[in-house]
């Protein structure tokens, strides 16, 4: 059904230090504050005086955070205005600078967006993800972008069509693919299920 | 071999273009050469009386069909592909040569480009240099070499590319100013290094050190297979037991008796050789910069056209 072994999958890891970075930049949505303090946490305190965490996310799960001397802690009220603060960063950004990212995976695929909008090639980008797997959803039909798809298969919120959500995975749109499921009979769907919560 | 059937060519000129190094001008002998990306490079199969030497080339020129071009370095210590081009082979010479192929291509999604050339390395650059110029992509040429006489077209480059071409000459203590150079370089800035193997090591070894991603470091090595005592491989699926004699590598053994096992580059870089081991009775030599150090660790693969063994017998799944 959900058609799996697609290579365009994205993989995580985990937060790493990378010691030779210049400027190091966080992204941190909700949960993943707990895989940046991790971060910060074996990181020593040299790393730590060239890092800003940008987070965006309850200010209580960000409490993990407070403790570390880093250069600069940022709170953004939304993605939105998360990553417009990135493409801040990045306009000036030199080849020194190195992104983590820790969250859902629909923001560490718009951070990834965003960052290859300015030549930054998505494999020296730093992921972990953390919290929901609740998908952003392209719909293939319309082009619509549907956000926290947590089923098989989910209405599309633009044109209405009904998506079978795909692993497969567009970088530059930072969203899973969804195809129409009942084009040829329409109203008979597959058991619809909880798939990515 | 893979990469596609072999071409043959004819030699229609022979230039020397710097002390030691001559230019070669390859025609095809029936039909159009395919086109090629900058960065690509041949491998060109020479036949010594006693064998067939295999060397990599990057290929110079334009991407165009009527012809390809090549530069070759005399290299008094190397296995004699060097030699040989220099000395046997003239106006007329026919030569076989591979399809080409591509392990330095230029990033096209970057923004600048960096390309730091030591000597013969200039070589894949004339062609990037043209390509980033029509493309209209801002680019630096960085390009040292022992002397101005070994410099081979650096005026050229210079009367082309004008203020984008950097030229330094060890005899007059001129040195690239790495660290200042990878310092502040704007993001989506790629690094491209190609040169003695010294050199590349300590380019990669500042850029990471300036604190650039891997990603965004590029270099072409072309490592001649290495000299180690002789030893005996024994090819599992072919049933046949190979000597390796001293200057010779496996992979060069292994097609002196028709065995046609996969490569591309011949120098380590590109991984189409890897070789599975299924036995060895000493300790396998890797001199490649393709496997993972665990997987050379475990000795559960082998690139056989660099790498060696220090030992008796090496059984492959050849």
């Amino acid at each position: 059904m959900l058609v799996s072994g697609i290579k365009s999958r994205p993989k995580y890891a985990t937060l790493e230090p990378d010691p030779f970075a210049i400027f190091n930049l966080v992204l941190v949505e909700g949960e993943g504050a707990g895989a940046a303090a991790r971060l910060l946490e074996s990181a020593d305190h040299q790393f730590r005086t060239r890092t800003t965490v940008l987070y965006s996310g309850s200010g209580q799960a960000a409490d993990c955070l407070s403790s570390f001397q880093i250069h600069r802690m940022q709170f953004l009220p939304t993605i939105e205005t998360l990553l417009i603060r990135l493409d801040g960063f990045l306009t000036t950004a030199t080849m020194g600078i190195r992104l983590y990212v820790a969250g859902t995976e629909g923001f560490i695929g718009q951070v990834i967006q965003h960052a290859e909008r300015f030549a930054v090639d998505h494999k020296s980008i730093i992921t972990e993800h953390c919290g929901s797997l609740a998908r952003r959803i392209q719909c293939v039909h319309c082009k619509g972008i549907t956000e926290n798809v947590t089923t098989n298969v989910a209405r599309c919120g633009h044109c209405g069509v009904n998506l079978l959500i795909r692993d497969h995975y567009s970088r530059r749109f930072a969203a899973f693919m969804g195809v129409s499921t009942d084009a040829e009979a329409p109203g008979v769907l597959p058991p619809i299920q909880e798939m990515f919560r | 071999m893979t990469g596609g059937s072999e071409l043959a060519v004819r030699v229609s000129d022979v230039t020397s273009v710097a002390q030691d190094i001559k230019r070669f001008r390859l025609e095809p002998v029936a039909g159009p050469l395919p086109t090629f990306s900058a960065g690509s490079h041949i491998v060109v199969s020479m036949f010594a009386s006693d064998r067939r030497i295999r060397n990599p080339y990057s290929l110079m020129g334009v991407g165009g069909a009527s012809a390809y071009e090549i530069s070759v370095l005399r290299t008094a210590n190397s296995r004699g592909g060097s030699i040989f081009m220099h000395e046997h082979v003239t106006k007329g010479t026919e030569l076989i040569i591979s399809q080409p192929v591509n392990l330095f291509p230029i990033n096209h999604t970057g923004r600048k480009h960096i390309l730091i050339a030591g000597g013969i390395g200039i070589t894949p650059f004339i062609t990037m240099a043209h390509q980033l110029k029509a493309l209209d992509q801002p680019f630096q040429l960085h390009y040292a070499a022992r002397s101005q006489e070994r410099s081979a077209y650096a005026q050229q480059l210079k009367d082309l590319y004008g203020d984008r071409v950097f030229l330094y000459r060890d005899n007059e203590g001129h040195s690239i100013p790495l660290e200042a150079l990878l310092k502040n370089q704007p993001l989506g800035t790629h690094l491209y290094v190609c040169g003695p193997e010294g050199m590349i090591n300590g380019v990669l070894k500042t850029g990471l050190a300036a604190g650039w991603p891997k990603e965004s470091l590029h270099a072409e090595r072309f490592l001649a297979p290495p000299s180690g005592k002789p030893f005996t491989v024994r090819l599992v699926r072919s049933g046949l037991t190979v000597r390796v004699d001293e200057h010779q590598s496996i992979l060069e053994a292994v097609e002196a008796v028709g065995v046609n096992a996969p490569y591309l580059c011949r120098g380590g870089a590109c991984g189409q050789c890897e070789t599975a081991v299924v036995a060895c009775d000493g300790q396998i030599v890797h001199n490649d910069n393709y496997l993972d150090p665990d997987v050379q660790k475990s000795g559960a693969a082998i690139m056989i056209c660099v790498s060696r063994l220090n030992g008796s017998e090496l059984a492959l799944n050849l």
